[in-house]
């Protein structure tokens, strides 16, 4: 019973530090094979195009519907201290800080890591990853790394694009429907938001987590069993380790530029 | 053929990518203050501005007339110089007055034009001379303390 308890434990360490020996040689790998992808811009192109034209339409809706509702909620109680002028801030701050970045990363998760990693697993699964190899084309540089710098590219200009239509969305809803003073609205906004404390925190964290988001996706990918039950389990994983790694993160860092 | 089509589709992916970071620089930062309503500009001199913002509203019996375009400090009457962007539609006589006014208690500021009675009326670049700086909330209490001061003396007195 206690011999069978220590070999569980055993095993569950001794996985998790191999798992991350493994992530982090292949997040080297990435980044040595990257100085190739110069010469073929092409890759990552292609795969900005599947990753970020893709994910345009759930990412803009969503930011879109997150201001409607920002713009309501914060009315609601901005309204409760007849401070509802300040209604444009509360939005713009709540989105540009905190709400862009993380929701589209969670999105992204959703609708980007998980194709990636059904479309890394099923490579290897079909032995695609090996024919590769054996043709001498190394695996990681013709397929890993242009999806990693796609994600990297893509992410922080979906949050941009996450915000900007979520600050529309409060505008309209809290300007057009409700009646907030439209100068009022945009001079507050103006006012509070600034260029570098808010706006370049929320683009940096929005890269960070494109990098997290994406590195993930593909190690789960690259590493899953090549089984359509692994490569299953590997997607499952992809979007519970990806959420909860972007939700920490995002403490971790909103803490250290806190000030 | 299909190459070129899909350049042209991650071009604008990112293109709208930017054009969404410009929107959050210029729209939602400070970095411009876009007027793009017409108007005529006309100042005053407050002695003190409260929180007033630019492009906070100008209202006149509670109605929106024009917005603050401009504070500046001028250094030679050390008062503050309030540009005030009135719509065209508007017309007001020269001996208008401007003062800064609350709404509600925790609102914003906003400046009330009361109008005078002088057949001339406003144009651009006049200014309005007769003003009410904002009410600071220091200068309320120490007011109200100094009286209450000068009233215990004159009962001391007595």
């Amino acid at each position: 019973m206690i011999a069978a308890l220590l070999e569980n434990l055993g095993r569950t360490s001794r996985t998790t530090v191999t798992g991350v020996g493994y992530a982090t040689r292949m997040l080297f790998r990435i980044i040595r094979a990257s100085g190739g992808l110069w010469r073929r811009p092409r890759l990552v192109t292609d795969q900005v195009h599947f990753i970020g034209n893709y994910s345009l339409i759930i990412v803009g809706i969503s930011g879109l519907f997150v201001g409607f509702v920002l713009g309501l909620q914060g009315y609601y109680t901005l309204n409760k201290y007849g401070s509802e002028q300040a209604l444009g801030l509360l939005v713009a701050l709540s989105l540009v800080r905190e709400l862009g970045p993380v929701v589209t990363a969670l999105l992204f998760a959703g609708r980007a890591g998980t194709s990636l990693t059904a479309e890394i697993g099923l490579m290897k699964a079909g032995e695609q990853l090996s024919a590769m190899e054996m043709m001498a084309v190394d695996p990681i540089q013709r397929v890993v790394a242009p999806r990693f710098w796609a994600g990297v590219i893509a992410m922080p200009l979906l949050a941009a694009l996450f915000s900007a239509l979520g600050v529309m969305g409060g505008y309209l809803v809290g300007v057009k429907l409700i009646g907030v003073d439209e100068g009022a609205f945009w001079s507050q906004m103006q006012g509070g938001v600034d260029l570098w404390n808010d706006i370049a925190n929320g683009v940096i964290k929005s890269a960070i987590f494109g990098v997290a988001v994406t590195f993930i996706a593909l190690y789960q990918g690259f590493e899953s069993q090549p089984t359509p039950e692994g490569v299953a389990r590997a997607t499952t994983r992809t979007v519970v380790f990806a959420s909860l790694t972007v939700l920490f993160l995002d403490f971790l860092l909103t803490a250290l530029m806190f000030n | 053929m299909q190459r070129k089509s899909l350049d042209i589709w991650v071009g604008l992916f990112v293109l709208i990518g930017a054009a969404a970071l410009v929107f959050l620089a210029l729209n939602v930062g400070n970095m411009s203050s876009l007027s793009l309503a017409k108007g005529y500009k006309v100042t005053t001199n407050f002695d003190n501005i409260g929180g007033l913002k630019p492009r906070a509203p100008v209202k006149s019996a509670g109605v929106v007339v024009g917005r603050v375009a401009n504070i500046q400090f001028s250094d030679q009457s050390f008062k503050a110089v309030v540009t005030l962007n009135l719509d065209t539609g508007y017309k007001f006589p020269k001996d208008t007055s401007a003062k800064i006014l609350t709404s509600g208690l925790l609102g914003e500021q906003y400046i009330g034009l009361e109008a005078g009675g002088d057949t001339n009326n406003l144009v651009g670049g006049d200014t309005i001379k007769m003003t009410q700086s904002a009410m600071v909330l220091e200068n309320l209490i120490s007011q109200l303390l100094f009286s209450k001061a000068t009233d215990v003396e004159k009962d001391a007195a007595k």
